[in-house]
């Protein structure tokens, strides 16, 4: 065992193969027609009898302790079932569930204090939703303001009154850990040069176009709680809530409804779910509460990473890139919901597609009067790329050298994989040169090149940037448990189920464990188990378990679902196979050996007039036991279940001197945008996109790119337009959509042309890597770097994010200051 | 409060109701008659969700009060088409992968089907002109774009 670690050996059962019927196909999605005609059940279509609305007075303060509370002429106010305060609230329920460790206590609805603009302070069930609003409108709440913290850094040094939760201490640090893998002082000393930078990250979020919500009743006499809600990871741990609910974890059953799309935001929704349930249990009657979008904007799980950077980058004279150092204040708002996961990611691939022998990372996650941190497409990765990206791009411009060619020179070679990084973690597989070489082709850089040169005589600013990111997927998420300062659960296993049948007539339902949320999971679903059985994907039927039915399954966040359910599915259809091969083998009297499946039947091979269909086995199997041999294993029926483990994983070291593997199969992209800066104006307009993605094999290229270029865009905001903005008074003054931007058709290039590079995983089943969230991935350093290109003549340089462009004309105007 | 009674036709099918004078049109159409294929995003007129046609001209549902739709003949997303018998729009968003998470699609068929009418061979430009009041989070528009093309075409083929 070196000091990253071992490998572990692959168990890959299905190789990746040029002759797939199904996958590798731009199959038509399964979940669109009843989505294209209005009929998909999303969480407010749900509707049941005697259903209450709620809604949710928040805070207007920062930071302020509750003094007192009249709610009298809302209790008054006829339509009004129930109103709740955060005293009420902590009698029936406890704090909502964490993965921070020691915890910090969120409660469902705030007592005593409120820590964020937006923070619940009571909740009204009512008959309808307008009542319950006008009941909050006459909830008179007095608050003793306290002191706001809005500046991460400033939260550093906080003390006394400004401290968010005192019983953790007089600090607003929720976390401080300085992790060192490798020799990064001796690497230092040998440095030739070293680059440093300050880096901003902006607070953005996944904003779907639908908020969270959730329909939850309570059955008296069954002591159980029934809550549909548009959440995933509930087949994982959605017990946590019935742990705050204060009822037994099989007293609570979680439906999934479709949710209007996530990019993270809905991967463990808690607030809500609750919410509607205490509420549900309080007035006798099934509640509904859905948020608007200020309910989201300023207090649901939609705000991401939010760092300040002090990033170290050694290198020598001749370009060989040696180790990396960052100090990071990361700004997690007023709780620590997922601990600091965001930075075991970032993690994974903090020295992206390149040879650095070893990092450290020394991180302060503070905590400040703004809306909690939760998931966005990269769940803190992207960050990393980020600023990986700009290092090299700074260190070949202090070097004078291509800043391609310096990438090239540090490229991890293909011959390398399976690669473990300083950190622990292992890429599993990867071509950087084929991505790059195939992405410079599509973006004809060097016709842009002479464009741009001409463009320059005419005083235009055009610019071409290059980034190559790494793509992690698949998380297991054993190096998470290695941030907690005391220990808390400390999991191991993160796999993913499913369930699948054959009925009498041959038809196959498979049911999926984890929700729809905007990508694809019926479409794979049908299309690996149509592979797997040579059947027709249209004679499979696809259904989502509630947890009552759930098997164990961690769901679709951080790239997983693809590979994930592929190789459930396998592992299921392999169950199905056999016993069709055994029952055929019997009733054909032939050996088992001599049997295949193909085009959805049982073959003898090379005896074309001896097969049985998969619908002629089936009816057998349900319906002929005393045709069958006599075997207690061979039951009535076609079915299956399989839970699929995490392909590759290990534990950390527990000397910490790696994290080990833990987000292994690793895809990659580059991606080079052209852009054109208005100097006059700041604004940013694209001349061609060019993004070439390796995720391995694919199962479905047309849904694949969808996925691509929604991120793309979605990257497009972060590096331009978004941000949570809060004032010096802790006000969110982006909560409304008018002033946070969201890219539109405008802002979106016309054309990003995608290539693909396929390097299969060697661990995965046919060998599919994760694609969910390359795109957000690898727009922001690719743009910064095209705007810095653009903007050389007149030495801007990019290292905060947005850039809208009142931010870039001010860059421009500085830096036109500073050369006149 | 008082409640006041309204006329309307949607979908052709003629409904009277008391509603309240406040009660957005998004809210009737989805609580009061239980078509909840008119999607509520934003509820401040941002996103092009809820857009409904209204008499013949797209309008933003959640913008809308229900009182100010009396006598108005409107059609919402389930009057479009159905999983059997889709309209050329339906059918070609499903072809060219013109929606992800299928939230923002109600909006952007409604939108496209307008501007189907007055235009049946629009321009890349007019389809982004046409699309630029509605937020897709998803697709990136890039695709929507190409659905709303070649639905063009497969109404031209069709003929009227």
């Amino acid at each position: 065992m070196s000091d990253r670690g071992h490998i572990p050996e692959s168990r890959q059962r299905e190789k990746p193969r040029a002759d797939l019927q199904w996958i590798g196909k731009s199959m038509k999605r399964v979940e669109d027609p009843r989505l294209l005609v209005g009929k998909g059940i999303y969480a407010d279509d749900i509707n049941v009898p005697e259903m209450a609305h709620a809604a949710v007075l928040r805070s207007p303060h920062a930071h302020a302790r509750i003094v007192s509370i009249d709610a009298s002429k809302a209790e008054a106010l006829p339509g009004v079932l129930c109103v709740m305060t955060g005293a009420d609230a902590a009698e029936v329920c406890d704090p909502l569930p964490t993965w921070a460790s020691p915890p910090v206590l969120q409660a469902v609805i705030a007592h005593d204090r409120v820590r964020h603009v937006g923070e619940a302070v009571v909740a009204v069930a009512a008959e309808d939703r307008y009542i319950a609003e006008d009941a909050c409108d006459l909830i008179e709440v007095e608050y003793e303001p306290l002191p706001p913290v809005v500046d991460p850094e400033e939260a550093l040094t906080s003390t006394g009154d400004a401290v968010l939760h005192p019983e953790r201490g007089d600090t607003n640090i929720g976390l401080e850990r300085t992790l060192t893998f490798g020799p990064v002082e001796e690497d230092f000393a040998a440095a030739d040069l070293v680059i440093e930078r300050r880096f901003r990250w902006p607070r953005s979020g996944g904003q779907p176009l639908e908020t969270v919500g959730a329909v939850a009743s309570f059955d008296e006499g069954a002591g159980r709680f029934t809550i549909q809600c548009n959440t995933s990871m509930y087949n994982y741990c959605g017990w946590m809530i019935a742990s705050t609910l204060r009822v037994a974890p099989h007293k609570l059953n979680i439906v999934p409804t479709l949710a209007g799309g996530s990019f993270g935001s809905k991967m463990f929704v808690h607030k809500v779910p609750v919410m509607a349930a205490v509420l549900a249990r309080a007035v006798g009657r099934p509640v509904k509460f859905m948020e608007d979008r200020i309910d989201n904007t300023t207090s649901c799980d939609n705000h991401a990473s939010d760092r300040v950077y002090y990033a170290k980058l050694a290198l020598k004279q001749d370009g060989t890139l040696l180790s990396l150092k960052t100090r990071i204040i990361d700004d997690y708002g007023a709780y620590l919901q997922f601990g600091v996961g965001q930075h075991g990611n970032a993690l994974s691939q903090c020295v992206g597609p390149y040879r650095i022998n070893s990092v450290e990372v020394d991180l302060a996650a503070v905590l400040t009067n703004k809306c909690q941190q939760g998931a966005y497409r990269g769940f803190g990765s992207e960050v990393a790329n980020f600023v990986i990206e700009r290092l090299v791009d700074a260190a070949a411009d202090e070097l004078g050298v291509d800043r391609i060619a310096l990438r090239r020179q540090n490229f991890i070679q293909p011959d390398q994989f399976p690669y473990l990084i300083p950190t622990g973690n292992m890429y599993d597989s990867g071509n950087y040169q084929a991505v790059l070489e195939e992405t410079l082709k599509l973006a004809d850089v060097e016709g842009w090149r002479a464009k741009q040169a001409e463009g320059r005589k005419e005083g235009r600013y055009i610019g071409i940037g290059v980034a190559s990111c790494q793509e992690r997927s698949v998380f297991s998420a054993t190096e998470f448990w290695m941030w907690n300062l005391e220990p808390g659960v400390e999991w191991t296993s993160s796999p993913d189920g499913v369930s699948v049948k054959i009925d009498p007539t041959g038809k196959a339902f498979v049911t999926l464990h984890s929700p729809f949320w905007g990508n694809s999971p019926e479409t794979v679903a049908a299309q690996v188990l149509a592979e797997q059985l040579t059947i027709d994907p249209s004679d499979i039927e696809i259904t989502y378990s509630d947890t009552d039915q759930g098997l164990n399954s961690t769901g679709p966040g951080g790239s997983r679902f693809t590979v994930m359910v592929t190789g459930a599915i396998v592992g299921a259809a392999g169950k199905i196979r056999e016993k069709l091969l055994r029952i055929a083998a019997h009733l054909m009297e032939a050996d088992v050996r001599d049997l295949t499946l193909e085009d959805g039947a049982v073959q003898v091979k090379g005896v074309p007039d001896m097969k049985m269909s998969i619908a002629e086995l089936a009816d057998k199997a349900h319906y002929y036991r005393l045709s069958m041999p006599e075997d207690l294993d061979l039951t009535s029926g076609l079915d299956a279940t399989y839970v699929y483990d995490h392909p590759v994983t290990t534990l950390p070291d527990p000397d910490e001197r790696h994290m080990g593997i833990f987000y292994p199969i690793m895809g990659h992209s580059c991606h080079i945008p052209v852009v054109e800066v208005d100097i006059e104006t700041g604004q940013v307009h694209f001349l061609h996109y060019a993004a070439v993605h390796d995720c391995g094999t694919m199962v479905n290229p047309m849904t694949l790119e969808g996925h691509i270029r929604g991120g793309t865009v979605n990257g497009i905001g972060t590096a331009l337009f978004e941000e949570f903005s809060y004032d010096e008074a802790g006000q969110l003054t982006t909560a409304l959509w008018t002033d946070y931007l969201i890219p539109t058709i405008k802002e979106s290039p016309a054309d990003i042309v995608v290539g693909h590079v396929e390097t299969p995983s060697p661990f995965t089943e046919y060998g599919v890597k994760g694609g969910g969230e390359g795109g957000r991935m690898g727009g922001p350093p690719a743009i910064a770097a095209a705007i810095e290109d653009a903007l050389k003549p007149l030495g801007v340089t990019i290292d905060s994010l947005p850039l809208p462009p009142s931010k870039l004309r001010a860059l421009i105007r500085e830096a036109q200051a500073r050369s006149a | 409060m008082e409640r006041e009674t309204i006329s309307v036709t949607v979908n052709g099918r003629a409904y009277e109701r008391a509603v309240e004078p406040r009660r957005l049109l998004s809210d009737f159409l989805r609580e009061d008659l239980r078509l909840t294929g008119t999607h509520v995003g934003c509820e401040h007129g941002v996103c092009g969700s809820c857009t409904v046609m209204m008499d013949g001209v797209t309008a933003r549902s959640c913008l809308t009060f229900a009182v100010m739709a009396d006598g108005a003949d409107i059609e919402t997303i389930e009057g479009l088409g159905t999983v059997d018998a889709m309209h050329p729009v339906q059918q070609a968003f499903w072809e060219k992968h013109g929606l992800q998470c299928g939230f923002c699609t109600p909006g952007m068929l409604m939108t496209a089907v307008e501007l189907l009418k007055a235009n049946p061979d629009p321009s890349v430009d007019d389809i982004r002109d046409t699309i630029s009041g509605n937020l897709c989070r998803c697709t990136g528009y890039q695709t929507i774009v190409e659905s709303i093309q070649h639905a063009a075409k497969l109404m031209r083929e069709d003929g009227p």
